[in-house]
């Protein structure tokens, strides 16, 4: 059985325009070392995805559906048995390196902390381990700065300590949600280096969310495109890179600015804006903006089905020619 | 950060130079004199008392022989009680209305701050929406409005306890007036508290503390509280000073011989020097409790450098 499967996950936020779904019936499975990239625009409901997964959904927010990671559902776990998981087993990277780790404590602190309270260390203890994984994420002179607060850290630097800190208990699954959209361009390719660095040294499997097809491609073996809360195609990098079979995923493609093809064209879009939250439509939710819609397409979502074996498009037009 | 003290030391001068001209020359503006008393002095009588203080002269040359005075410490001598200096008066008064303040801000800042947390907590809930209109009403009521009302039902229906006075200082005597001062700041603490928290909890480090699988009590506790008490203690310092200055009406209402007191029997009696005496005593406390907040406030929040 896989490390995690996903099966039909929805979340929903109630608000005073009553249950809005951010996510539906998204699903995929996960072994030990995979790493795979979640893609989508704002809004596509990539990060409430995995939000859910760690139960880290804002106060007004449900989730639905199956997540089973080692046998047990994430979704129906008590508090305190999330807990036992999360920073663990399975530990989160965030978007902004700035924000994400508390202003007012040391990083020793905020590091050894989780390694008192999952593997029951000393402070001393803890304090040794957490240098040894900041020279493993290469920040220089770390046994001089851990006792530094977050602000003496660049960003990048910043964003090191949020992975040394995640791997500190060896997880097995590591979550990075747009791990480096805050960060300068070289920056961002020396933490997508590290990230790809860490996973093979310790078999940890990723969940890389990113509107960036780049990063996707620099570290992801399998791809999965959201669009408007659902997933519109899945599988292996080539298939969705080389034989990406759904209008939008062939859309975004396009998109890409290329250095290679001179030349002055204009950079390329889609036309048109992602469907409102407030009022989901009914069909596909990328038929608004389609090339190849058909009346059908907007009557009802059309379902997820094998291209070919692992690749999965959710098309109608598409499946049938 | 001695150095940053010392700079805010220099600069507290001209405030309070600009408080003292502005006081001096207000209470003088009053219309009646320190002599108009019931009844009527012989003028010549008169006339000898304001050269003895100094009254008969021009203001300014006024003015400056109390600067001079001051810089030596000298608070000139009382008008009113005429065996006593200003100093004298504030240093019998002043620890009586530091008690009262004092322990109305320990009790404003101990509930407030956990009423406060609890409310944002339990955001939206029974509970919140309970310490939020008790808050409010705290707030609305003015504490001459609450004084007497507390008076009522605690000493004269309940006859638990005493109306007022110090009595010979007893706590019982204490526990009207503390909770008259410390209400509306329990009400205003607490709504600061709880609005300061529900941000801090929504902030990125804090979803990062519940990623680690950290227990709530130990996010809440470690991570959240000092970010989210950090409003409630800029907000202290202006407020203590305020408690124990503002005591004006409440030391009236039960007749505790606290700063406040003399502050207005000064003015009713144009106690000049008293009067004085009491504002640029006022000043400097509100200048150094802001001074000491600003300073706590940089080893609270270690990005703060001065």
């Amino acid at each position: 059985m896989a490390m995690l499967e996903v099966d039909d996950l929805t979340v929903e936020f109630s608000t005073a325009d009553g249950m809005l779904p951010a996510v539906r019936g998204v699903g995929f499975s996960l072994e030990q070392g995979d790493a795979l990239g979640i893609v989508g625009e704002s809004g596509s409901g990539k990060s409430q995805t995995v939000l859910a997964l760690m139960g880290l959904l804002a106060d007004n927010g449900r989730a639905r559906g199956r997540a089973r990671f080692d046998g047990q559902d994430l979704l129906s776990l008590s508090r305190t048995d999330m807990n036992n998981i999360r920073g663990e087993k399975i530990s989160m990277i965030f978007q902004d390196p700035m924000t994400s780790l508390n202003p007012y404590l040391r990083v020793s602190r905020q590091m050894a902390e989780v390694l008192t309270l999952h593997k029951g260390m000393a402070r001393k203890e803890a304090r040794a381990e957490a240098i040894r994984m900041l020279d493993a994420v290469h920040i220089p002179d770390a046994a001089s700065r851990i006792d530094r607060y977050p602000h003496e850290f660049s960003g990048g630097m910043r964003q090191r300590v949020m992975i040394a800190m995640s791997l500190l208990c060896r997880p097995r699954l590591i979550i990075a949600d747009e791990p480096t959209t805050a960060l300068d361009v070289t920056v961002q390719s020396q933490i997508l280096m590290l990230l790809d660095e860490i996973r093979r040294e310790f078999g940890t499997a990723v969940i890389l969310i990113t509107h960036d097809l780049g990063v996707v491609a620099e570290v992801c073996d399998r791809v999965l495109v959201m669009y408007g809360g659902r997933v519109m195609e899945s599988g292996v990098l080539d298939d969705i890179f080389r034989r990406g079979r759904h209008p939008y995923t062939r859309g975004l493609l396009a998109s890409v600015p290329r250095l290679d093809k001179s030349g002055g064209g204009r950079l390329q879009g889609i036309p048109g804006t992602p469907p409102s939250v407030r009022r989901p439509p009914p069909g596909c939710p990328f038929e608004a903006r389609c090339t190849v819609r058909e009346d059908r397409c907007a009557e009802r979502p059309p379902p997820l089905q094998d291209a070919e074996v692992g690749h999965q498009v959710a098309c109608y037009v598409e499946m049938e020619t | 950060m001695l150095n940053y003290a010392f700079k805010r030391f220099l600069g507290a001068w001209p405030t309070l130079l600009i408080l003292i001209a502005l006081a001096f020359f207000m209470i003088r503006a009053a219309p009646g004199g320190p002599f108009d008393s019931e009844r009527h002095l012989p003028p010549e009588i008169e006339a000898n008392l304001r050269a003895a203080y100094h009254l008969d002269e021009p203001l300014i040359q006024q003015f400056g022989r109390y600067l001079v005075g001051l810089t030596q410490g000298d608070f000139g001598p009382s008008f009113q009680y005429k065996d006593y200096t200003v100093t004298e008066l504030i240093m019998t008064g002043f620890p009586v209305s530091l008690r009262l303040g004092g322990l109305a801000m320990l009790l404003a800042v101990v509930v407030g701050v956990s009423a406060g947390s609890l409310a944002a907590l339990r955001q939206n809930s029974r509970t919140d929406h309970a310490v939020m209109s008790v808050s409010m009403t705290g707030i609305s009521i003015p504490n001459f409005v609450m004084a007497p009302l507390l008076i009522l039902l605690f000493a004269v229906y309940l006859g638990w306890l005493p109306a007022g006075g110090l009595g010979n200082g007893s706590a019982a005597n204490l526990v009207l007036p503390v909770i008259s001062l410390a209400l509306p700041q329990i009400a205003y603490i607490s709504r600061l508290t709880r609005g300061s928290m529900i941000e801090v909890l929504r902030s990125n480090f804090i979803r990062t503390a519940r990623a680690k699988g950290l227990p709530e009590r130990v996010v809440i506790l470690r991570h959240a509280l000092k970010p989210a008490l950090l409003p409630v203690v800029s907000y202290l310092g202006p407020a203590t000073a305020g408690v124990i200055t503002g005591s004006v009406v409440i030391e009236q209402i039960f007749g505790v011989p606290g700063l406040g007191r003399y502050f207005v029997q000064g003015a009713l009696n144009r106690d000049y020097t008293l009067v004085m005496g009491v504002v640029v005593f006022f000043g400097v406390l509100i200048v150094v409790f802001n001074l000491i907040v600003d300073l706590v406030y940089a080893l609270l929040d270690p990005r703060v450098k001065y």
